[in-house]
């Protein structure tokens, strides 16, 4: 028996895991538009290939990974490609986002793939092929897998299969039904990082997924080992599995890799097996539909399904007043049903006044630290709250607000019914902003005192010159003078030469200088100014045509 | 639009205080055996001027009235000062108590949450500077004459010879202080039968009371074992470190931990979430220091019982406590990992 | 008495000549009130506060020559830092100075644009790019926003558009807390 550990805080809620299991995975029909959003993971967004009109495959790429933590993006069937366009994304914020709206054809016909054999593949090529079948964590927080999957020094490999928060049964489901898969995946990534262990962690209120996943395990590889750990949430929180597995605990701001620990989703595990070893990229994923609805279940969804035709699936009852995207504990309320899975998508719970009642007032805090004994970061949850409600940034930061994980524990057990994690929230981000909007001023101030600091040069050259010809005109005429007494021909040469040297100037002063900053332009200047001129010569083109 | 969490746990500030009044309950009840009745009066004199005050003063902060007088912080307030002031006293005294805690300790200072000293508290000392003489006038014990205790608290005249008598705590400081005479702790307190066993008669059973419902408050989740272990503890060792050195001159640790408002102010004064200190070791060096002050004041001060000065002055300085005890946050342990291995 | 008298002076020289010898010796180079100051102003570098920029508004406030609330894209953000960071007494921005606007980037119409390079001079902080008789541009990441460019443009073309909401510069809000409405 493995030792575990324990992790300070956390919570016990009622799990409401029984509901979505009890059906089993069904495909989810194909909707009448996809919308497959271009960004879907942490990071820079991938660069699109395909235009309006296109026809495209199922599983054919639509943007290629470029720069930054970018991976692909592929058409979860074949159709044709409607637009390229904004709309509303699955985002507290209910922004817009760009996104590709496919038509299906209904005709599933599938791109050409190719399978790997990831025995005889180089390391490089594997995690080119993760990056290229668009493999992002897909328990959350979608960070691109291939980077994960290039940590060195690796000792451990975690499978996180917790799944603590209550409601949400994909991973469950997945593992009952695909450990196979799983298992593939984890030992594919334990080669590729050199791992030594290789462990699965799941909660022990899944008997039936442990039992799946244990006897997968042994069929595959006896030096696997599937743990059960305690149930409490947020035991499946990355640092609190981690922490459980491991003893180690990791802090805001160092990666599991620098400790020698690495961990990924089940269902990210899963998907690196069929895009190794059937090629297939991540177009689709499992979706638990739980909540107010009649028929609670989890459905297999293409990227890029409206959730308003996904939830018709599982029937909502009447009272449902809003749709929330992830758990209760960390998800959010959908500000626009028409948003689209992506592939961080793992729960739609329909919500009704009765199972998540609206919050009653807010009192104040009465110092009772309950919150403190239920934060795995523990942290001092009431002091932030404080801090963060007068604004006081610098000592929310001072208190560690930034290594709070957001889960929620804190206002689950508060007496006083603060919605702590909102002031949270509001003090992190407007601490980034605040951030960014030093550097922005940071580097205002440097071009601004680069600019006077050029201008004075200019001025002392100028100057210089002007100094320098007056000396020079000054010593011809003594020349002159000296030279030939009486010759006014002369003087009237110099006068010419005089009024040469000021024109010259002139004409120095009119076309120079102005641009010194074009040949100090960064590269990306310089593409800016290369599109603008483009565009600007084919508006000129236009023109002459019209008249 | 609503943000995450979208669940909670049923826990609301009124369910907390409604479970420190109901921990209250059984050292009542050992009050109203030993005591008589009158304490129930008070009670209910200091419940109505609590909600009354606390009504009045919400009206003109402008605040909700029906979700904060719900709150029970008042009752709470009300029914410790109810217990703190000596049951024959007169009834302006224990309104007086307890209007200058909910208005001035309370809500001068914002109200719910924001007092840095325990209402209660300042009541007691406010009213124990202000009239000595009426709030030392204990009831004996075994005097249980309701119709006396009515007139003694309402009537115009208070005859109170056959009611009062001193504490075991006062009885024990004015003996042992009298010059001329060589009294021993023994002498005071084993000389006379009303003194009982432990603690001082009815009073060691009052006492348990409030143990029994501190205990279960504590198993129910709503106040720390930590404060009052460390109140305890701390009493008890300094108590038993002197009454060794000389026990004819000192108490012992039986004798202090049962009587007075020790018991009270372990489970349900140093607990006082609001102006006590938060974090663990806070708690424990802040219960701790109640404790020991409480010890010097008894022995050494010229009030008889210490709990509310002592609870004072450790409320001053629990925002210092609080700031150097905070706590390392996750990951942000030295030497915590389990073989050792740092980034 | 004159002794005590004649110990207390000594005292006092003394300590003054400490304090003069540390002032001396340890004085910090240019002055950290300004370099505060200028690091909480927006670096706009518009002028609207009636200083030729940011840093003299600065030196203005520091040398008490001038009030807090001149900066309009500071907004009452910097105002409030700036009252905290000088301990005085925060007050509205002043009506005088403009009013606080979102924040905008110029935006050059290169169809209109004559290269007449007017406003590549006046630009601060060049963001502009483009040679004589050529048409222009603005950079817009390095544009501050401050529309001094906008007045020297002999067509018009030059216009300030608001910097639209992004994933990237979404915010969470305050939370609003409803006591008393939900009692
Ligand atoms: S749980 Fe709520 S009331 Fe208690 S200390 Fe934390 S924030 Fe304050
Ligand atoms: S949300 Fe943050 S502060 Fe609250 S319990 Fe979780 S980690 Fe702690
Ligand atoms: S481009 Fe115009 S608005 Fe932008 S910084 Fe330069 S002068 Fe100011």
């Amino acid at each position: 028996m493995r030792r575990l550990f324990g992790f300070w805080g956390g919570i016990k809620p009622d799990s409401h895991k029984n509901e979505s299991t009890r059906l089993p995975v069904a495909k989810a029909p194909l909707p009448s538009l996809l919308t497959v959003p271009l960004r879907q993971n942490a990071g820079a967004s991938p660069r699109i290939m395909v235009k309006a009109g296109d026809p495209v495959l199922k599983g054919q790429m639509i943007a290629a990974p470029e720069d930054g933590l970018s991976v692909a993006l592929h058409a979860p069937t074949s159709g044709h490609v409607r637009a390229i366009e904004a709309r509303a994304i699955a985002h507290p914020s209910g922004l817009a986002g760009i996104c590709a709206i496919i038509e299906p054809d209904g005709a599933e016909r599938w791109v050409e793939l190719e399978p790997l054999d990831a025995a005889r593949t180089s390391p490089e090529q594997l995690r080119r092929r993760l990056r290229e079948a668009g493999l992002v964590g897909m328990g959350g927080a979608a960070f691109p897998s291939y980077v994960k999957a290039g940590g060195t020094a690796i000792d451990t490999l975690i499978i996180n299969g917790a799944e603590c928060e209550p409601w949400i049964t994909c991973d469950d489901m997945l593992m009952r039904t695909r450990g196979e898969d799983i298992v593939g995946g984890a030992i594919m990534l334990r080669e590729l990082l050199g791992a030594r262990k290789l462990l699965i962690g799941i909660e022990d209120n899944k008997p039936e997924a442990i039992a799946a996943m244990r006897a997968a395990a042994t069929r595959a590889d006896p030096g696997l080992e599937v743990v059960a750990v305690p149930t409490r949430y947020p035991a499946g929180g990355e640092k609190q599995l981690i922490r459980v597995l491991t003893g180690l605990e990791i802090p805001y701001g160092k990666l599991p890799s620098h400790f020698g620990v690495q961990c990924f989703n089940v269902g990210t595990a899963a998907a690196v097996h069929r895009a190794v070893s059937r090629g297939k990229p991540l177009i689709s994923r499992l979706v638990t539909l739980t909540g107010n609805v009649a028929e609670p279940r989890n459905y297999e969804v293409a990227i890029g399904m409206p959730v308003n035709e996904l939830i018709a699936l599982a029937h909502p009852q009447a009272d449902t007043d809003r749709y929330l995207m992830g758990g209760p504990m960390m998800g959010f309320a959908l500000p626009d049903l028409a948003v689209p899975v992506v592939k961080a998508t793992n729960c739609i719970i329909a919500a009704s006044p009765t199972l998540f009642p609206a919050p009653t007032p807010e009192m104040p805090c009465i110092r009772c630290g309950a919150c403190a004994q239920a934060c795995p970061a523990e942290l001092a949850p009431y002091e932030l709250y404080w801090f963060a409600r007068s604004q006081n940034l610098g000592k929310c930061q001072e208190y560690h607000l930034f290594d709070c994980i957001e889960c929620g524990c804190c206002a689950f057990v508060c007496p006083s019914r603060i919605r702590l994690v909102d002031y949270y929230r509001y003090a992190k981000s407007s601490i980034r902003a605040r951030e960014k909007d030093k550097l922005a001023a940071d580097h205002a101030r440097e071009r601004y005192e680069f600019r006077l600091a050029r201008e004075e040069r200019e001025k002392q050259d100028k100057a210089a010159k002007l100094a320098a010809k007056a000396a020079e005109t000054k010593a011809k005429l003594a020349r002159a003078s000296a030279g030939d007494e009486s010759a006014p021909a002369s003087e009237s040469d110099d006068k010419k030469a005089l009024i040469e040297a000021a024109m010259a100037k002139a004409r120095e002063q009119t076309t120079p200088a102005l641009n010194t900053d074009v040949h100090r332009m960064t590269a990306e200047q310089q593409a800016q100014v290369t599109v603008a001129e483009a565009r600007h010569a084919a508006a000129t083109a236009t023109a002459a045509k019209d008249t | 639009m609503l943000n995450s969490p979208y669940i909670t746990k049923p826990a609301s500030v009124s369910a907390v205080m409604f479970k420190v009044l109901a921990a209250l309950l059984p050292g009542i009840a050992a009050y109203v055996w030993f005591f008589g009745a009158g304490i129930l009066l008070q009670i209910a004199l200091a419940s109505i001027t609590a909600l009354a005050a606390e009504a009045a003063v919400l009206a003109m902060r402008g605040k909700p009235l029906g979700l904060f007088l719900k709150d029970g912080s008042a009752l709470v307030t009300a029914w410790l000062i109810a217990l703190t002031f000596p049951s024959i006293a007169p009834w302006w005294l224990i309104v007086l108590g307890v209007l200058v805690a909910i208005v001035v300790a309370k809500h001068l200072y914002g109200g719910l949450g924001q007092n840095p000293f325990n209402p209660a508290m300042v009541a007691f000392c406010v009213m124990i500077v202000a009239y000595p003489q009426l709030m030392s006038q204990w009831p004996a014990a075994g005097f249980t004459d309701f119709a006396a205790e009515f007139r003694a608290i309402f009537g115009a005249d208070r005859h109170l010879d056959a009611i009062v008598m001193a504490t075991p705590l006062d009885a024990l400081r004015t003996v042992l202080r009298l010059p001329e005479t060589r009294a021993t702790v023994e002498g005071v307190l084993g000389s006379n039968a009303t003194f009982g066993n432990i603690g001082g008669r009815g009073w060691e059973w009052v006492a348990l009371g409030y143990l029994a419902g501190g205990l279960w408050l504590i198993q129910q989740g709503v106040i720390s074992w930590r404060v009052p272990t460390a109140f305890l503890a701390t009493l008890g060792l300094i108590s038993g470190a002197f009454a060794l050195v000389d026990a004819t001159q000192y108490a012992g640790p039986t004798f202090h931990l049962f009587t007075g408002g020790a018991m009270l102010g372990a489970f349900f004064i140093a607990t006082d979430p609001v102006s006590g200190a938060t974090t663990v070791r806070g708690q424990i060096i802040f219960a701790a220091g109640i404790a020991l002050l409480t010890w010097i004041i008894r022995t050494f001060g010229a009030y008889p019982d210490g709990i509310a000065f002592a609870t004072l002055l450790m409320n001053i300085c629990v925002p210092l406590i609080d700031m150097r005890t905070q706590r390392p946050v996750f990951g942000r342990k030295t030497g915590k990992t389990p073989d050792g291995r740092q980034p | 008495m004159i002794t005590a008298l004649l110990v207390m002076a000594l005292g006092a020289v003394l300590l003054g000549a400490a304090l003069g010898y540390a002032a001396v010796k340890f004085r910090v180079e240019g002055d950290p009130l300004v370099e505060k100051i200028d690091g909480i102003l927006p670096q706009t570098q518009c002028g609207q506060c009636g200083y030729p920029g940011c840093r003299p508004y600065a030196q203005a406030i520091a040398n008490g020559d001038a009030d807090i609330n001149c900066c309009p894209p500071g907004g009452e953000d910097g105002i409030r830092k700036l009252a905290d960071l000088l301990g005085r007494e925060f007050k509205p921005l002043s009506g005088e100075h403009g009013v606080e606007k979102p924040k905008s980037v110029a935006v050059i119409d290169e169809n209109v644009c004559i290269g007449c390079t007017l406003c590549l001079q006046a630009c601060p902080v060049d963001a502009i790019v483009g040679a004589a008789k050529q048409m222009h541009t603005v950079i817009a990441p390095q544009c501050t926003g401050c529309e001094l460019c906008v007045a020297p443009c002999p067509v018009d073309c030059i216009a300030m558009v608001p910097i639209a909401e992004s994933m990237d510069s979404w915010k969470w809000k305050y939370p609003v807390i409803e006591i008393r409405k939900a009692a």
